[in-house]
């Protein structure tokens, strides 16, 4: 069992260093010609909109920059530091070569508006991507524009809209089914696109229960959002009834493609009967997600929905690589450009290395580690693997911590924060919701068998913790930056400091 | 597979329905390696022309400014890069703490007391204001300038229109551009949530009557929404010293590369009022203490408006957004400092002023267009030269000079006219060659 321990620095915010005058940073000098003509800047401005009172940023010499965000990097956890089995987040290794191309100035120093004729390259990159993630996940056309998974399930809810209007449909249909093992984006994208939310249970094998879909789709049905393996792990096995049913009822099927990373170059959602896509770069496509971004959520649709998609779209004649305005049924623009750029050339990159083999052993990789871990893990005195223990899990497995709770008091969040100390981070803690002290977890393929080994032993060190000495677990992290958090605290009305002026007005109440 | 007890991988597919399980080979090229990859990908970007070999005078919403090395090396630390959202604050505390202090240089340039620590852009930012003001005013319309970004308007559009709120335009003056105060009183009303207004505007002068559109605004029970370029944040008014509840606009310029329009860093701050800060959308980081009070620490706060708690009755549906870029952002204005703010500000806009007073030199070119001060972008027209801004763009590419955006078909009120945009990463020597190839472009009528 290693030893971890984390940075602890005590550093103190940015405000609370430096001195006044320091800088970190000179500017080029004006020239002396231009300062000529140009006369006193002062003048410039009208009166009425100067600023007076300078912005109070923090005065400091650029070590002192450098020094200060180094410290807070090693007071952080990436993918880079050791396994990451966050459930549906599918935290993979970043390939470095993609990093060193994305940033390259070929890449960063583009504008957007320039004329085609000066970003051929870009655009054959971008369409070609286009082309290949439309390949992998069975659908017509792909649009690459969505910052985010959850900005392209708005997109997604908004094609689903506009498809029921230019069907003279938009006020009957109201409704957007969504199951309850859903991710929490969904049925916050179709209240977003102004669907009342539905809410069909999963049955006991823990997929969508189909008499229970049955009885809630209607002539009110616009859609059903689904995600297949869903988040149990579990494929749906009804998925062409599930389809017929929706599309029958005259609804469209969504597919979250958070999960994804499971059938890539083994089946596909477009094959399923999904009639919109979206993908999530920065998970599927090994692109790092810097924290919490950015990423990319891109939105493939059947050839029927293609109309609908945000201009502009990445056309190319043969010849040349243009960008097309001119589709008068778009939703319109969901953000301005064309997309998260420098993370799409990652993916880009990502994809040519491993090519349509190298695909589907990632995939292939990933359902076998989570599997292997279902069986480890479900072994573990305090533990179970609830829903059909001899169906195979796809990409993630779903473990309960339930007998452990009831039978020493330490939850599953115990579970998550006692990990940290041994340098794992933790699994997606009490998600899905239909799970008691659910651990949601997916190793990816990035991870050999040893690392996979070494969770399982910290799992078991934690069990025998738990009962023998549950304090122990109780009281954890120890080994992080800082102990546990009163969350609480940080977002109660009195105390809560979401800015440093705040912080100095509530200090005290802290 | 031992353990599992299976001879081949295909097995942990098996309850995949048979007629779905994919029997060809995906058509994507087979697997290169990573020299092979670099070739190819560095012989396609190769194609492009950057700003590095051809002066370019494009603006617009994605800003050419300088990144400094410090910027770039901070957030290429894998710890940083690598991670997912910091939704266990203990062993996350560095990318807390970096957002959290984004955040709070976000409020004091803005002059607002809230920041989320990012949207996805400012157009994204703005669909989401305005859904946020319908909310709290339960009213249904919001007012914007007539002169807005394009691709803002549409965004606007787009979000607003599931939420059965109206977007309503308000007439500028002909004569300076300046938002027109009496078409202003005439639409609003008591339907009205909230009049937004960008300043600088999207064509780039400085809108010198913010004050009284706040007034106008909050006479009406409408709350004021602005949207900012950060950079001019050093030398004009911050927003809430006029009168704004809700600021937002685009981070870009403050350390991140163009990188072709994205990512890009959408600006989300309000006023510190618990009416506005509930239905704020969008991660937030906040103060806290470790629970046995004893040490300062940071966690995501307010997560009850998020999606992964609130599903459907959530603020908005935004999880990933862009965190790095707001840590890009962080490490820039701490390198500047308030002072270094204040000098790109000064140089953004004595630059484009002596690019305006070149350009004007010119027979037939008239800049800029609107009798208002200018920050670092400005009209140029050419109706009295006889081309067309097209033609004068093709004719500006053979001499190795990319002119600005045309905006003719966005405001055909304007005539022929382009955006031009000028910052500190332009040389005197940029600016005069830009001006010695339009002379010549034109000559050639």
């Amino acid at each position: 069992m290693s030893t971890f321990r984390q940075a602890r620095w005590n550093e103190p915010i940015i405000f609370e260093l430096g001195k006044v005058h320091r800088r970190g940073f000179a500017l080029p000098e004006i020239e002396e010609e231009i300062k000529q003509v140009i006369g006193d800047v002062q003048l410039l401005m009208p009166q009425k909109m100067k600023r007076e009172t300078p912005p109070k940023l923090p005065e400091l010499s650029e070590v002192e920059v450098t020094r200060h965000f180094i410290r807070l990097s090693q007071m952080n956890y990436g993918v880079d530091s050791g396994l990451y089995p966050l459930g549906s987040c599918t935290m993979k290794y970043n390939p470095k070569i993609n990093d060193a191309l994305a940033t390259s100035p070929t890449v960063a120093l583009l504008h957007p508006y320039q004329d085609p004729q000066t970003t051929q390259g870009i655009l054959q990159i971008l369409y070609t991507l286009s082309r290949w993630l439309a390949e992998i996940t069975g659908t017509y056309e792909v649009c690459l524009q969505p910052s985010a998974g959850a900005h392209g399930e708005l997109l997604g809810v908004l094609i689903i809209r506009a498809y029921h209007k230019r069907n003279g449909e938009l006020k009957k249909r109201s409704e957007i089914i969504v199951p309850d093992s859903a991710h929490g984006t969904n049925p916050a994208s179709a209240t977003m696109g102004g669907y009342r939310v539905i809410v069909v249970p999963s049955d006991a094998d823990g997929c969508v229960d189909i008499e229970a879909l049955k009885s809630v789709v209607s002539e009110r049905t616009a859609g059903l959002m689904l995600t297949n393996p869903n988040t149990l792990g579990i494929f749906e096995k009804n998925i062409e009834e599930i389809a017929r049913i929706v599309h029958e009822a005259g609804g469209l099927l969504y597919y979250d493609g958070a999960n994804l990373n499971a059938i890539l170059g083994k089946t596909r959602p477009g094959d399923m009967g999904f009639d919109i896509v979206h993908i999530n770069i920065h998970k599927t496509f090994g692109t790092p997600h810097g924290g919490g971004g950015p990423g990319a959520g891109p939105v493939g649709v059947s050839e029927e929905l293609e109309r609908f998609l945000p201009v502009p779209r990445i056309g190319f004649d043969g010849k040349d690589y243009f960008l097309d305005y001119n589709k008068p049924d778009s939703v319109g623009k969901i953000r301005s450009f064309y997309g998260n750029i420098a993370v799409l050339v990652r993916a880009y990159a990502y994809i040519l290395s491993l090519g349509a083999e190298g695909l589907q052993e990632v995939a292939e990789v990933s359902v076998l580690n989570a599997n292997y871990l279902a069986k480890k893990l479900a072994e573990i005195r305090g533990f179970e693997l609830p829903y059909d223990k001899q169906k195979p899990r796809k990409h993630e497995c779903v473990i309960s911590a339930k007998p452990m709770a009831k039978e020493t008091g330490v939850k599953a969040l115990n579970v998550s924060k006692r990990l940290l100390d041994y340098g794992v981070h933790a699994p997606t803690t009490y998600f899905p919701l239909i799970v008691d002290e659910a651990l949601m977890i997916e190793p990816t393929e990035s991870f050999e068998k040893e690392e996979l080994d070494r969770f399982v032993d910290a799992v078991k060190k934690i069990s025998q913790e738990a009962y023998s000495n549950p304090q122990l677990v109780l009281n954890a992290p120890q080994n992080t930056a800082c102990t546990r958090l009163d969350e609480v605290k940080a977002s109660h009305p009195q105390s809560m400091a979401l800015s440093w002026k705040m912080y100095l007005k509530k200090r005290k109440d802290i | 597979m031992k353990e599992l007890g299976i001879q081949n991988i295909d097995e942990l597919y098996r309850d995949i329905p048979e007629k779905f399980r994919l029997k060809q080979k995906l058509n994507i090229p087979k697997g290169s390696s990573e020299a092979e990859v670099k070739r190819h990908v560095e012989n396609l970007l190769a194609k492009n022309k950057t700003s590095a070999t051809m002066p370019t005078f494009l603006g617009a919403g994605c800003w050419p400014h300088y990144v400094p090395a410090v910027v770039e090396n901070i957030i290429l630390r894998s710890e940083l890069l690598t991670a997912y959202t910091p939704y266990q604050p203990e062993i996350s505390q560095g990318m807390l703490q970096a957002l959290f202090e984004y955040q709070s240089m976000i409020c004091e340039l803005t002059g607002m007391e809230v920041a989320n620590c990012s949207m996805y852009d400012w157009a994204s930012a703005v669909g989401e204001a305005a859904r946020m003001v319908a909310r709290i005013t339960k009213r249904s319309e919001i007012l914007v300038p007539k002169i807005i970004h394009p691709e803002r308007n549409a965004t606007l559009q787009t979000y607003v229109e599931p939420a059965e709120v109206q977007v309503k335009h308000v007439n500028y003056d002909k004569s300076t551009g300046q938002l027109d105060l009496e078409d202003l009183k005439t639409k609003i009303s008591t339907q009205t949530a909230a009049v937004y207004v960008e300043n600088p505007s999207y064509l780039g002068f400085i809108e010198t009557e913010a004050e009284a559109v706040a007034q106008i605004a909050h006479d009406k029970g409408a709350l004021f929404i602005v949207g900012v370029d950060p950079v001019s944040l050093g030398i004009i008014k911050p927003p809430g010293e006029y009168g704004a509840d809700i600021v937002v606009g685009e981070g870009q310029p403050l350390g991140i590369a163009m990188n072709f329009g994205g990512p890009l860093l959408g600006i989300f701050a309000c006023r510190g009022d618990m009416e506005l800060i509930r239905q704020m959308p969008g991660r937030t980081i906040g103060i806290t203490t470790t629970l046995d009070g004893t040490k300062r620490g940071f966690c995501m706060a307010l997560q009850t408006r998020e999606q992964h708690i609130r599903r459907e009755k959530a603020t908005s549906n935004i999880c990933s957004n862009e965190a790095l870029c707001a840590v890009a952002s962080a490490v820039y204005l701490a390198l500047l400092g308030p002072q270094g703010l204040k000098e790109l500000g000064e140089t953004c806009m004595i630059k484009a002023d002596y690019a305006i007073k070149k350009l004007s030199k010119i027979e037939g070119v008239k800049t800029p267009i609107f009798d208002a001060p200018h920050f670092k972008e400005f009209t140029v027209n050419f109706d009295d030269t006889g081309k067309s801004v097209q033609h004068v763009h093709e004719d500006l590419l053979l001499y190795g000079v990319h002119g600005g955006k045309d905006v003719s078909k966005e405001f055909p009120e304007l005539g022929g006219t382009a955006l031009y945009c000028v910052t500190e990463v332009h040389s005197k020597h940029d600016i005069d060659r830009l001006a010695t190839a339009l002379e010549e472009v034109l000559k050639e009528r």
